[in-house]
């Protein structure tokens, strides 16, 4: 049973939530939607913080919540990281460290600290007090803080959303490597397309207080029927791998995970042969053509069949899902040009993508 | 001229009611504090009220129907009789419960103050780290708090050692039992002994400048409010 079952109602005025979701057990699951949409009321009703949610929830196996039984948050086994790192002032950051991990059962503690510290590297800032911590090693010490409690669960509400760029990006390789070493399911609230895009395995759209959408992440954004989509505008995501260096002009080749061999020239972002990485292709940087350009400036054309086209935004253009392989591509197309080129599903062409852009 | 023993008695008598009187008000005063700044009940306003009451009554008021209450024909009187306690009016016990209520809302409104500023967000956090309810109290609330306790146990004595009006109506002024600094220098006033009084008078004003001194230098809120 490694899932984590949902169900919630609960009415404010002019806010309603009305879910029913079936989550991985395992593995990074973003809710993903504008502020309002009730991403965060989901998850502090799985937290227990939210008390007139009504409902069942059940994680791994563990109910939490049902008509008749109220577990309440401090006998929940989960970890939060909210927005606000949320130290305790008063306390060192060991102290902090030290808060939850040791009021769990001694055979409870699955995660040493001293592994939780190498993971946020957070070591040098043991003797500090909150006050005299930036924004991002606050917010590390609470990743660090949530973990060392073992939790079976750990949430996380826009853990980056009060940091600015370079601070996003000093905390979320450590979030990457919870992902890749530790087997805590996480739920994570976020609005931005790129921490989603890099982190997920999953991903549940909220909108208005419902899920309007939810799936593995890679399928889901190759979705066209999205009422929302991750950022301003379409695109997918895919995992590869690197396979080639080309020190002379500074470029990598990625294979495409489910492309049957295509691959990728991206610029080389300094990974080493073999290293696992994901990729953002917006439907706007995707043209289609019928035949191989070879004399282009654009480095990357793969051969692909139409799956689907489907209305945009605009009334002049179309959205064409292509499959390069198993792995899906969207591209954004003026109709008249979908029509010049008559394509249609099953249809064989060239995509040729101008911009690739390489998260984590 | 120096002090007489009356006057040594009146000064350590002054100490204990003060001393006891915040002890009390800090063990009843906190659960009541924590009530008022978390409540969404409806009885939040008249209690806060009732609370604040002996800020703005003269203390004869208070005093009068204390007198009344815990006299032979009151409520009081006829339960601390049954308690075999017998009758509080012109005791110290009856001084301590007389200032209890009297010096209530300078300790429960500081720790209200104080519950409030603490706000919502670091006992959430605790309870997702698995402390319960009453552990945060101990472990988060008492610790983020401990200004406005500061500010309440000092305040809670210093008010009452500078009571007078609720004594004399409630204590009257039997040496050693409640005969209490501020009623020792009405005597000496009465008396026309200036010297004497002015020992005790002007031990009070240093006393109550020194503390007021303490309380303004060393809350770590008020500094934090002038920083901001």
């Amino acid at each position: 049973m490694s899932e984590i079952l949902a169900r919630f109602q609960l009415a404010w005025p002019g806010f309603a939530l009305d879910v029913d979701l079936e989550l991985p057990g395992r593995g990074v699951t973003a809710l993903f939607g504008h502020s309002g949409s009730g991403k965060t009321t989901l998850l502090r009703a799985i937290a227990g913080l939210e008390q007139t949610a009504t409902g069942y929830l059940a994680v791994n196996g563990e109910t939490w919540q049902d008509g008749a039984r109220f577990v309440p948050t401090h006998r929940r086994s989960l970890g939060y990281v909210f927005q606000e790192a949320r130290l305790f002032e008063h306390l060192t950051v060991a102290a902090n460290l030290d808060f939850g991990r040791r009021r769990i059962a001694e055979r409870e503690r699955r995660v040493a600290l001293e592994h939780a510290i190498e993971l946020l590297g957070i070591g040098h800032l043991l003797e500090r007090k909150p006050e005299r911590l930036s924004g991002g090693e606050k917010q590390r010490v609470a990743i660090a803080r949530a973990l060392a409690t073992s939790p079976r669960l750990l949430l996380m509400d826009e853990p980056l959303a009060a940091l600015d760029h370079a601070r996003k990006q000093e905390i979320l390789p450590y979030l990457e490597r919870l992902h890749g070493e530790l087997d805590i399911p996480l739920l994570y609230v976020s609005h931005s397309p790129d921490e989603v895009a890099q982190l997920a395995d999953h991903i549940v759209v909220m909108d208005g207080g419902r899920a309007v959408a939810q799936g593995p992440l890679v399928e889901t954004l190759a979705r066209l029927d999205l009422p929302i989509r991750l950022g301003e505008d379409a695109g997918v995501v895919l995992d590869g791998t690197v396979i080639e260096r080309d020190e002379n002009w500074h470029l990598a080749r990625i294979a495409i995970a489910g492309g049957h061999g295509a691959a990728l020239w991206v610029r080389d972002g300094g990974h080493p042969l073999g290293h696992p990485l994901r990729v953002r292709i917006l439907a706007r940087d995707v043209s289609i053509a019928r035949e191989a350009v070879l004399a282009t400036s654009i480095l990357n054309t793969l051969p692909a069949r139409v799956v689907e086209l489907a209305e945009d935004t605009h009334p002049a253009l179309t959205l064409v899902r292509l499959q390069v392989g198993e792995a899906a591509v969207v591209a954004r197309v003026t109709r008249r040009s979908a029509c010049g080129l008559e394509l249609s599903p099953g249809q064989a062409v060239w995509v040729q993508i101008k911009a690739v852009a390489l998260i984590g | 001229m120096a002090p007489g023993p009356d006057d040594l008695a009146a000064v350590w008598l002054t100490v204990k009611l003060a001393g006891v009187t915040t002890v009390l008000l800090l063990l009843f005063g906190t659960p009541l504090a924590w009530w008022l700044a978390r409540t969404r009940s409806r009885l939040k306003g008249p209690v806060g009220a009732v609370v604040a009451l002996p800020l703005v009554l003269p203390p004869t008021v208070l005093g009068f129907y204390l007198l009344l209450v815990l006299g032979p024909n009151g409520a009081g009187g006829q339960f601390t009789q049954w308690a075999g306690i017998g009758l509080l009016p012109f005791t110290f016990a009856g001084l301590v419960v007389a200032s209890v209520l009297y010096s209530m809302p300078f300790v429960v409104q500081p720790l209200q103050n104080a519950f409030e500023a603490i706000g919502e967000q670091p006992l959430e956090a605790a309870a997702t780290l698995r402390a319960s309810p009453l552990d945060t109290f101990f472990s988060v609330v008492v610790p983020l708090a401990r200004p406005g306790f500061l500010t309440a146990a000092i305040l809670g004595f210093a008010h009452t050692v500078g009571e007078f009006g609720v004594v004399l109506m409630i204590g009257g002024n039997i040496p050693g039992a409640t005969r209490v600094v501020s009623v020792q220098i009405y005597n000496h006033v009465e008396a026309l002994d200036y010297a004497q009084a002015h020992w005790l008078a002007g031990g009070m004003v240093i006393f109550s400048f020194v503390v007021l001194l303490i309380l303004y230098t060393l809350n770590p809120t008020g500094r934090k409010a002038r920083r901001v």
